[in-house]
């Protein structure tokens, strides 16, 4: 299951800067919430299709506001969200082209694993029949084929996570976003489903945004970090992350890695020593 | 729960799938006792009001040993039987009528505040009004006895079931509401999918509540509306019995009217464990 088709982040689609690459932009967005925080000011990212790119930053700097807001839960108080390639539906959303993973696993209690993952595919008309082979599909992906019958009162933290991801990838999304998804987990069932997340999405060819705040998460999974700094939520720096090595449990004691978390780790600390200042 | 003990096996699962819980098996001396004991203390309890006539010498005018109630119960049913068919028609009718009012009346109140702010009042004072005070009044716009019991049933079963769904269908997790957005879900298939499931343990309170109610409801408007003798419920029998010093009757008439409230019970608390046993936190076992 574990077997990588692509060994190395070069062969992984690479930054590109060319305009028919962007799968969503953010404009200038600026939200503003009723009880007058500002969480996000002028804040404008271009992510590039293929592209794994993690939001990191000290919590309060708008970074799951930012990924609500191109999900389209809630609008941006001012700016917009494009999507210069993308099929919209009436309420200007791309149809069908999001998976959206939360922080808890987000499940309903009262159905089967299953019916949790068929839930996509129920609210978008399709038969249960027609949907069981892809369910089985996605179900296989994240190695729970098996507990389809399951509850999820039944399961670990770590399989409901699962079974979230399973959802979110039920419909084949371009986009999958995902809001600090493992940040309840314990470490080792962390760097498993780090594994399988980065498996699925060389697999796919799929385009991530995934929000957390651990550096060493988002080295090891992406390939582009996006820092945000607080008050007013920004994009603080923009740090592509090339490396030559497979990222599997060797690529976490390497060198290379270690210099990378630096990197980041230190712009991670400008960003919360400029939002603190409220600069 | 045995497809989920014996994937584990499974080693695509992931390092954490033997987490998976495995049910527990209740003993069988455990499921015995569960039986036994609360019948014993029920027999044990009758057992000493029956001891305590006989010793006593305690006449049937003032209270009938257990022996003397089974005894009437049996040549009395011709009277009992029709008496009771009346109280469970009227108790299951009231119920039926307020579960399906109140679902339905929460169903359209959860829609818009402003369609809650509007009805809530009625419902609000129609609920903190005396049934009793409001019965006698009843039998004057309503002719029909029988219909002013069912009233005054449905309007006390009605509130419990109303609140109870209103607020089940407004405690909904904000994430899955999101989930749903996110898919594009209308308003109807959030209603169908997610709000009603995620309400359903609040449903099972509200019928357990609504149908001892019902019955209790059902009992005390005949004795403030009475029947005339025609169609007469259990309550006409119990204040008739009274005045006629037929102590024997009354008692069974009481505990004709006990048996029925407790398979009332029973039958909601199955229906609620029907609904709830394979996910509800009420309805499952601790493990540890």
């Amino acid at each position: 299951m574990l077997s990588l088709t692509d060994t190395t982040l070069a062969a992984a689609p690479a930054t590109d800067t060319a305009p028919g690459r962007v799968l969503v932009s953010m404009r200038n967005v600026s939200k503003l919430f009723s009880n007058g925080t500002l969480a996000l000011k002028d804040m404008t990212l271009n992510v590039q299709r293929g592209e794994f790119l993690s939001l990191l930053g000290p919590s309060g700097c708008g970074k799951s506001t930012a990924l609500r807001i191109i999900a389209g839960l809630g609008e941006p108080s001012t700016g917009s969200i494009d999507w210069p390639s993308s099929q919209l539906d009436s309420r200007g959303k791309p149809k069908g082209d999001i998976g959206f993973v939360f922080q808890e696993p987000t499940l309903m209690p009262w159905a089967t694993v299953f019916s949790n993952v068929y839930l996509p595919l129920r609210l978008n008309g399709v038969s249960k029949s027609e949907a069981r082979p892809r369910i089985m599909e996605v179900l296989t992906s994240v190695g729970l084929a098996d507990f389809h019958k399951a509850y999820p009162r039944e399961l670990s933290g770590g399989m409901k996570m699962r079974v979230s991801i399973a959802r979110a990838l039920v419909t084949k999304p371009k986009l999958l976003l995902m809001d600090e998804p493992f940040a309840a987990l314990d470490e080792i069932t962390r760097q498993k489903l780090n594994d399988d997340v980065l498996r699925l999405w060389r697999d796919s060819g799929i385009t991530v945004i995934f929000v957390t705040h651990s550096v060493f998460e988002s080295a090891f999974l992406s390939n582009r970090i996006v820092v945000m700094r607080a008050r007013p939520g920004q994009v603080y720096s923009d740090l592509p992350i090339k490396t030559s090595l497979t990222r599997d449990s060797h690529y976490r004691t390497s060198e290379e890695y270690r210099a990378t978390t630096d990197t980041v780790s230190r712009a991670l600390q400008e960003a919360i020593e400029i939002g603190a200042a409220g600069k | 729960m045995s497809d989920a003990a014996t994937a584990i096996k499974s080693s695509e699962a992931g390092t954490d799938s033997a987490v998976a819980i495995v049910a527990s098996r209740t003993s069988m001396t455990e499921r015995i006792l569960r039986v036994v004991i609360p019948v014993a203390m029920v027999a044990l309890a009758i057992g000493l009001w029956q001891l305590h006539i006989t010793v006593n010498n305690v006449p049937h005018y003032i209270m009938p040993a257990p022996l003397t109630v089974v005894t009437t119960l049996f040549t009395d049913w011709p009277t009992l039987y029709p008496s009771l068919l009346v109280t469970l028609r009227v108790t299951l009718l009231a119920l039926a009528l307020a579960l399906i009012g109140g679902v339905g009346l929460a169903i359209i109140l959860v829609q818009s505040k402003w369609i809650e702010l509007a009805i809530f009042p009625f419902a609000v004072i129609l609920q903190v009004t005396p049934m009793i005070a409001i019965a006698p009044l009843l039998i004057i716009y309503i002719k029909d006895p029988q219909t002013v019991l069912l009233t005054c049933a449905f309007i006390v079963a009605f509130f419990p079931i109303l609140s109870n769904m209103v607020a089940g269908l407004k405690s909904v997790d904000h994430n899955l509401l999101n989930l749903f957005e996110l898919n594009g879900a209308s308003r109807w298939q959030t209603l169908i999918y997610l709000k009603l499931p995620s309400s359903l343990p609040y449903f099972a309170a509200a019928l357990r509540i609504g149908g001892g109610l019902s019955l209790i409801a059902a009992v005390v408007a005949e004795f403030a509306v009475g029947s005339a003798g025609r169609g007469s419920g259990l309550a006409f029998r119990l204040l008739e019995s009274g005045y006629r010093l037929n102590y024997p009757r009354l008692y069974a008439a009481l505990v004709l009217l006990m048996i029925t409230g407790v398979a009332i019970f029973a039958l909601t608390s199955l229906i609620s464990w029907l609904l709830l046993h394979r996910w509800h936190e009420s309805a499952l076992k601790r493990e540890n």
